[in-house]
């Protein structure tokens, strides 16, 4: 079982604005024929980034390399389930995220690689990202624990769902060791299912 | 809270017990998987040198990265990173004795279809893969969500996955549809009222008298696209539709068994008297097709509509979507669909790549052409669909209408193979979502529709109402009824 505690996370931000940001622009598919995630990095929000031409425009991701808090707004992660795009985030070099609200399958992700996901209502989120464009250099930290986010001398309530936040902070968000100890349970409860090979 | 609901009785079947982090470790009763998101799970099973605990209880199929013309299906495959999933889901299904529905096996196709049509999907169980439009398998009345690749880990390696329970949201559909209206065309329509992120937190229970009357085929559309309306989930109640589906499938036991089963699944109904959390009624009577006109599921009208102006919108975040979506469509305020030049006709995907669509498609196109310059593909939705599609002669009318008749695969639903937009290229698409840079192309620009609609608009060369090519166009609207609403 993971050992890692999350009880914070803190950096620079980068601000990535709009609703219904989808996990197809997050990482294009074409980037998904690899049988690793190592590379992810490379491909995040990758047509998103580039001009026709093919360079570098001023995507966030572009201007505000090195950070560690993304910030975006609603149903972020939404469409295809692919862990690809929070891999790709990670290994890009985010730790967390604050948003006005996370699709379900992608703050799963999220929670299955230690990446807080922090929820707030609009105005506080919008805030937060001038702030970042005002200070690109400024620090934010998100405190698991008290559901907080502080970053130029202020400190601003978030949430963080609750098995998020106690797996985070316990450092049980690697669920396979966690429910691997529980296999004969499991067996148990498969052997009651009428569905299932051998049952009664 | 919801109570005696299908959702709530499956649940607590399949939850084995709590865990510290206040999650429920719940049984996955079918693990399906495919070539994208599950080698990088094998490798961190490996790593932890963990064995596959339910075998027996997973299938493995391929179908996002797969060619879909014949003469390209012959290994090693021309796309070398391809071949690489390919050959890697091979070793690790044979590796952990895992059945996997390859080429040879005349059943492959998209998880979404193979496991429903060989029987495997059944009501009241728990369904996971590595793929958001799991919801499909709701359809059954099980419970079916789409996993991330960690998760994937988790079901190979315990058979189960962490979760909390999610709120459930009745949805009755009233009324009955008109000639030329589908399934599709009433999940369009629910995605329209609720939005695309209307279901977050919640999983929709679809019934009503319009959710009756559907057969399986429609079901599984409607389930497919609970996703793109936010739900993790969508399932509907089982009914003899559903039984008589079952019945005599390949791996649905026969005789008393069956009869056994069909008390479980009986018994895991909602009760009459199940409460939920909130109940929404949305009336289909009288609707129109529908086609989106933007570049999310929820950018979606009535073919009789017109395509509604930015100012129109409520809030600001609303406005903005809508111009970001009229920018990259191209669209002019007051603008209909109808008339809307399309280059691609695409029938196919986990949405729309059953017989009966292939079906409605050929119905449209027998004695027409598609038109000049229209690029048109129809792709069953897994071998087994194209066979039984070959058996009654579809292919002949797809093939003499000038569509390309291709193998079973994800095709031009997400272009991980050569099917793919080029530049700007519109598409009349029978799939399930229209994002910027889905089919492949990051300026092609998608329209959903259902396949008669496609059909249709291959035939036209624009979106057109499909109705037009049936005998009674009593119903029928052109482009010059939208502005007479429009004005
Ligand atoms: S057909 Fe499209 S939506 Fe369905 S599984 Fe394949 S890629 Fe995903």
């Amino acid at each position: 079982m993971a050992e890692n505690h999350i009880t914070e996370v803190s950096g620079t931000g980068v601000p990535i604005r709009g609703n219904d940001i989808d996990t197809d622009q997050i990482l294009p598919a074409r980037f998904m024929k690899e049988v690793t995630f190592d590379n992810m990095a490379d491909y995040l929000f990758y047509d998103a980034r580039r001009d026709d031409d093919g360079t570098l425009n001023d995507h966030p991701l572009n201007v505000y390399e090195g950070a560690n808090v993304a910030v975006v707004n609603k149903n972020f992660g939404c469409g295809s389930s692919r862990e690809h795009a929070p891999q790709a985030m990670m290994r890009w070099g985010v730790d967390g995220v604050v948003g006005e609200s996370f699709a379900e399958i992608f703050r799963d992700n999220c929670k299955s690689l230690g990446i807080p996901a922090a929820t707030a209502d609009r105005e506080t989120v919008t805030d937060l990202q001038d702030w970042i464009e005002a200070n690109p250099d400024g620090e934010i930290e998100i405190d698991v624990e008290a559901e907080t986010v502080t970053y130029g001398g202020r400190t601003v309530d978030v949430e963080i769902d609750d098995a998020m936040k106690e797996a985070l902070v316990e450092g049980i968000w690697d669920t396979t060791a966690l429910m691997y100890s529980n296999l004969s349970k499991v067996e148990e409860t498969a052997a009651q299912l009428a569905y299932v090979e051998g049952a009664d | 809270m919801s109570r005696n609901t299908l959702y709530d009785k499956v649940w607590e079947k399949h939850r084995v017990t709590e865990l510290p982090n206040g999650q429920d470790q719940l049984f996955i009763g079918l693990h399906l998987i495919h070539e994208v998101t599950s080698p990088q799970a094998f490798g961190m099973l490996r790593e932890r040198d963990l064995d596959v605990a339910f075998p027996d209880r997973t299938y493995a199929t391929t179908d996002h990265i797969v060619p879909t013309e014949t003469e390209k299906r012959d290994r090693p495959l021309e796309d070398a990173q391809a071949e690489e999933m390919l050959s890697a889901l091979e070793r690790n299904t044979g590796e952990n004795g895992i059945t996997f529905f390859g080429f040879e096996s005349g059943r492959q196709g998209i998880t979404h279809v193979v496991a429903p049509e060989l029987g495997l999907s059944q009501p009241g169980m728990t369904v996971a893969c590595g793929d958001s439009h799991t919801s499909t398998h709701g359809a059954f009345g099980s419970i079916g969500v789409g996993v991330g690749t960690s998760q994937i880990r988790d079901i190979l390696a315990t058979g189960c996955i962490a979760a909390e329970k999610q709120r459930v949201r009745r949805i009755e559909v009233e009324g009955s549809l008109g000639e030329g209206v589908y399934a599709k065309d009433v999940i369009l329509k629910i995605i329209q009222e609720l939005g695309v992120d209307g279901g977050v937190g919640h999983v929709y229970e679809y019934g009503g008298p319009a959710v009756r009357e559907l057969d399986m085929e429609g079901r599984l559309a409607v389930c497919n696209m609970s996703i793109e309306g936010g739900a993790r989930a969508g399932y509907i109640n089982p009914d003899e539709t559903t039984y008589e589906y079952l019945r005599g499938r390949e791996y649905v036991p026969e005789g008393q068994e069956f009869e056994e089963l069909k008390a479980y699944w009986e018994s895991i109904r909602s009760d009459e008297d199940a409460e939920y959390d909130d109940v929404v009624t949305i009336d289909v009577d009288g609707m129109d097709p529908l086609v989106t006109w933007g570049i999310n599921p929820g950018q979606v009208i009535e073919v009789s509509e017109p395509i509604p102006a930015p100012e129109d919108f409520e809030t600001g975040t609303e406005r903005k979507a809508a111009r970001k979506a009229y920018d990259h469509m191209d669209h002019e305020p007051g603008d209909s669909m109808l008339g809307y030049d399309v280059d691609v006709a695409f029938l196919g995907t986990c949405t729309n790549g059953r017989v009966s669509d292939f079906e409605v498609a050929a119905d449209v196109l027998a004695g027409n052409t598609v038109a000049e310059g229209v690029r048109a593909l129809a792709v069953p939705g897994s071998e087994t669909v194209r066979e039984q599609c070959e058996a009654r002669g579809l292919d002949e009318v797809f093939i003499e209408a000038g569509f390309q008749w291709r193998r079973a695969g994800c095709s031009m639903c997400l272009a991980m193979n050569d099917d793919s937009l080029e530049g700007d290229e519109v598409c009349a698409s029978s799939s399930n979502r229209n994002f910027v840079g889905r089919q492949g192309s990051k300026d092609g620009r998608t329209v959903l529709m259902s396949p008669a609609m496609v059909a249709a608009a291959a035939v036209e060369g624009e979106v057109t109402d499909v109705r037009r090519f049936f005998d009674d166009r009593a119903r029928t609207v052109s482009a010059d009824d939208v502005e007479e609403v429009a004005d």
